[in-house]
């Protein structure tokens, strides 16, 4: 562990370093000399936090470490932590001001009054946050991070921390209950109507908008009573502890409210009265109501999903008409929904019909029909048209991954990537959905590579080949066993013998064919930079003929991937052999196509192919990193130390997930920093080309036997 | 070593299985049954697709020859081998053979578990030729009039690796099981258990959640099996929460946060 000054005089020194006051001109003597104040133990914890979040950004540090000081008497670590964090991840996708918002907000954290030690942090409760909404019926909603808990009727959005109740487990049961409130106004038709037009009627509208709110949340309250007892007699338990009861004049409201054929409609109804009134009560689970937000969302998604839904529904008609004609009628096919007699979900089950009768939709087409009717409350006939011929362009509609390329014409955006985490080691923390990552095809060159390549070193091919097949493992017969197929004539024999003579007879009669089937993946990352530029292209791109060529004949499952990319918005793979694609001429010739690009950030790639190797069912699985040098990027501070750590912690990932990582180096400095990547054992540099494929068969025997 | 094998007539089921029809099954099987046709059942594990052999056996009165299918189940294991018995080898028949010359019915779980080479002696008794070589003796086996072939596959779970291949499943009739629609649920559920209907309902609803996870975290959602463990729980005084946790729950995943979610999902049910 580092330690950090102790002395003011040291601190401050250490300070003027790290936040660049030469250039920055801020202040650190008064701060300086308050850490030396502190108690070894968290002066020891500022320092490094302050140190782990100047890696980022330099203002940010300093406000935090300004106040956190005043934080740490009444505030429990874990939430300076959570609100640093919050912060760099702020400022990660959002740029400084946010940032510097969320670290003002710690201020305003601390000078609410009781100690925040029990507080849920949203990293923390997310996964089982999305777990549980997604088990609840209805829209499959998102869940992210926000300013407040509000919903656009699609993303749940949730405070970086909650801590309005007394213990850990009390603010736990908070979110979750804030979470179902939510998930309630999607399932139960809040959103139904054109609110902001309706409040706009009132003279106050903050006062109508929080008035419908209240009254909305006494109907979904009930709904929920009846759906989910269980959380309900726990949403009560808490507004008990804080001491919220409802208003005299409201009981009459929730009377009315709480009948199970209550409306979004009669929350409408009451509210011209509720508006009227003096009082307003506000549960801890109610969130906030953004009726902008929801209904941006709303206009886009039920426009898109019902275009959708006409597309689909004409690919459905399709398939079936294919079927009909091969029946010989051609009567143009006509969709009605049925109402199912059972309630699976709590949902109106409907069953899509086709000229009366039922059909399957695909699971997509469900969803769609689920959430539209939560939009609508119902699916209107004209959705049920399927859509003429070139009335809509489907790939508008389908969630396709954009055109790689397309990425950096107009405006950049990262819509249809993935995107991957990088590990940041000064911030010893993740960046969040840092790397912008799309795969890509290679466009196959046919020009006889392969033939050439086969012709150049068939000597050495046929030597490959016996490395290779000595490995495979054929059918043995095991003689002489307990039990097994056949019997074991000569031991029989024998045994008879035996038996005669007088002496014990054995019991191994048997023999069997014992046949150890081969279980193995193997994934080559293939360095695509462009210092790969000459004959390490070539060696590259001979080497995995090669490969092929070989691992063909062992019958193995193997997958080839390229990589390269510019900075951290735009890192890309290229596809090159699928794990199911046959080794066929297309194959041979994106091989043959394989040429450098930019840029060596690898961390995104071991993280993409360590997924897809996860995808697959073997016992070994191996990932062979062939390259040229160490992890690089343009103008990004990738090429640092940085770029190694992200590198090591990805393999790390990796050889969690039971992905042996190995490396195949062309880099005669790869020593340097080879062994603190893969490890002393797991990585071989090689001079020349026709070593490569040996050094695969290497690392197989050892990996495999 | 003492090889014993069960008569095909200790394979009867003389009780009548507790079953509840979804769609056409039944009539569909018999037809099947009668024009010497082989079926594949497909569905999610613990959808029903077992009780209903049982309930055909003892519908069709047929001896039931059920063999789960493991990686390592070999052609020997199905058909047959030689075991020495008192200085004499002799052979016995495996369960495929007993089903074939009895003519009982045998069901074949889980088909693709079984290795590829294994998988290919079903298909001459598959097709019309409806015959099961016994390479070791040397004898082609004629099928009883009674024999009948079903197999059982899990699309879903299975994966692309271990998929039937085309060549085997185009020889059968296969009849799609899915989880019962919630009402028919409920009413196995309490009738299995002996849980009130009340609880049953919960349960099923609680079914629901789960398969909403399917694709989002679990493999899979709680089968019908799953829902009758957690109802014999609950019938023996387990609370709803806990029976759900370790019936169901934990059967189905070992994830921290999933089963943490889980666990919110039941308690907020019950």
């Amino acid at each position: 562990m580092t330690t950090h000054p102790h002395s003011a005089s040291a601190i401050n020194r250490y300070l003027e370093e790290l936040l660049e006051v030469e250039f920055t001109f801020l202040q650190v003597g008064e701060l300086a000399t308050s850490l030396a104040a502190l108690a070894a133990e968290n002066r020891e914890f500022l320092l490094g936090w302050t140190r782990r979040i100047a890696s980022t950004n330099i203002q940010i540090a300093y406000q935090f470490a300004l106040r956190a000081i005043t934080l740490l008497d009444h505030t429990d670590r874990r939430m300076i932590e959570a609100w640093a964090l919050h912060a760099m991840d702020t400022y990660d996708r959002s740029g400084l001001s946010s940032g510097m918002r969320v670290i003002k907000e710690v201020e305003n954290f601390a000078h609410q009054s009781h100690a925040r030690s029990a507080g849920v942090v949203f990293e923390d409760v997310a996964g089982i946050m999305l777990n549980f909404v997604h088990g609840l019926s209805g829209r499959r909603l998102k869940l992210e991070p926000g300013d407040a808990a509000y919903t656009d009727s699609e993303t749940l959005f949730l405070p970086a921390v909650i801590a309005r109740m007394q213990t850990a487990r009390h603010n736990f049961t908070l979110c979750k209950a804030t979470v179902a409130m939510m998930w309630a106004q999607t399932r139960y038709g809040s959103f139904r109507v054109e609110l902001p037009q309706l409040l706009a009627a009132y003279e106050d509208g903050e006062r109508a908008l929080n008035c419908f709110h209240a009254l909305e949340t006494l109907r979904l309250q009930a709904r929920i009573a009846d759906e989910l007892p269980g959380l309900y007699r726990e949403m009560q338990k808490l507004a008990a502890q804080l001491g919220e009861t409802l208003p005299h004049d409201w009981e009459g409201y929730a009377l009315q409210l709480g009948r199970s054929e209550a409306t979004v409609e009669d929350s409408l109804r009451l509210l011209v009265d509720a508006y009227a009134g003096t009082s307003l009560p506000s549960l801890c689970y109610q969130g906030e109501l953004r009726p902008e937000a929801v209904a941006a969302c709303m206009a886009t998604r039920i426009a898109k999903e019902k275009m959708l839904l006409r597309v689909k529904l004409a690919q459905l008609e399709q398939e079936v008409q294919k079927h009909r004609s091969a029946e010989g009628s051609d009567k143009p096919a006509k969709f009605g929904l049925a109402e199912k007699a059972e309630n699976e979900s709590g949902l109106t089950a409907l069953e899509l019909t086709l000229d009366g009768a039922p059909v399957a939709p695909p699971e997509d087409v469900r969803q769609l029909i689920t959430s539209i009717q939560l939009d609508l409350g119902e699916i209107p006939p004209e959705y049920l048209v399927a859509a003429g011929p070139g009335e809509y362009d489907p790939s508008l509609y389908e969630e396709k991954p954009a055109d790689p390329d397309a990425v950096w014409q107009g405006t950049y955006h990262e819509e249809g990537a993935t995107l991957y985490p990088e590990w940041d080691y000064g911030r010893q923390h993740y960046r969040k959905n840092w790397c912008v990552m799309r795969e890509k095809d290679v466009t196959p060159v046919h020009d006889g590579f392969r033939a050439a390549t086969l012709g150049k070193y068939s000597g050495l091919l046929k030597h490959l080949r016996k490395t290779f097949e000595a490995m495979r493992d054929e059918n043995r017969l095991l003689k002489r066993q307990s039990y097994g197929d056949n019997v074991d004539i000569d031991a029989l024999v024998e045994a008879l013998a035996d038996a005669r003579d007088g002496s014990e007879m054995s019991d191994r009669l048997f023999m069997r064919m014992h046949r150890t089937e081969r279980n193995i993946a193997v994934m080559f990352m293939v360095d695509m930079s462009g210092s790969t530029r000459g004959w390490i292209n070539d060696a590259e791109r001979e080497s995995l003929v090669l490969l092929c060529e070989t691992l063909e004949t062992l019958g193995d499952r193997y997958a080839i991937y390229g990589f390269s990319g510019t900075t951290r918005k735009r890192c890309e793979l290229f596809r090159i052999k699928r794990f199911d694609e046959p080794y066929n001429e297309e194959v041979q010739g994106r091989i043959s196509g394989i040429r450098p690009q930019e840029y060596t950030r690898m961390g995104f790639a071991i993280r993409h192919l360590t997924s897809l190797l996860k995808g697959v069912e073997a016992r070994t699985k191996l990932l062979i990193t062939l390259s040229d040098g160490k992890p690089d990027d343009y103008n990004d501070n990738y090429r640092t130390r940085y770029g190694i750590e992200d590198t090591r912690k990805a393999l790390q990932e990796a050889q969690r997930s039971g992905i042996h990582p190995f490396c195949i180096t062309l880099d005669e400095k790869a020593r340097d920093y080879l062994p603190h990547l893969y490890g002393a054992v797991n990585y071989t540099v090689i001079d020349q080309v026709g070593k490569l494929p040996f050094k695969v068969a290497d690392i197989y025997r050892r990996l495999t036997s | 070593m003492e090889a014993h094998t069960l008569a095909p007539e200790e394979h009867f089921i003389r009780e009548e299985p507790y079953y509840e029809p979804v769609g056409q099954e039944i009539g569909i099987f018999e037809a099947a049954y009668r024009n010497k046709l082989p079926v594949l059942l497909k569905g999610p594990t613990g959808c029903g697709k077992t009780r209903f052999m049982e309930y055909m056996a003892w519908r069709l009165k047929r001896p039931l020859i059920t063999v789960s299918c493991h990686d390592d189940l070999t052609a020997s294991d199905l058909v047959g081998r030689f075991l020495v018995k008192g200085g004499e080898t002799v052979w016995v028949d495996g369960p495929l053979a007993r089903a074939v010359r009895a003519g009982g019915i045998c069901y074949l779980d889980e088909i693709v578990e079984a290795r590829k080479d294994t998988m290919v002696v079903i298909h001459p008794l598959a097709d019309d030729r409806r015959a099961l070589p016994m390479e070791k003796l040397g004898t082609l086996l004629e099928a009883d009039d009674n024999f009948c072939l079903a197999i059982s596959y899990n699309p879903g779970y299975q994966s692309v690796l271990k998929d039937l291949k085309q060549s085997t499943r185009q020889r059968f009739v296969a009849l799609e099981f899915n989880y019962p629609a919630a009402e028919l649920e409920r009413k196995i559920v309490s009738t299995e258990s002996g849980v009130a209907p009340e609880i049953a309902e919960k349960l099923v609803k609680f079914a629901q959640m789960t398969r909403n996870l399917k694709g989002s975290g679990l493999e899979e959602g709680a089968s019908t099996r799953l829902l009758v463990h957690a109802a014999k729980l609950i019938a023996s005084h387990i609370e709803p929460v806990a029976a759900c946790q370790s019936a169901i729950a934990q059967a189905l995943t070992d994830d921290e946060e999933m089963l943490a979610a889980v666990q919110e999902l039941s308690s907020s049910l019950f």
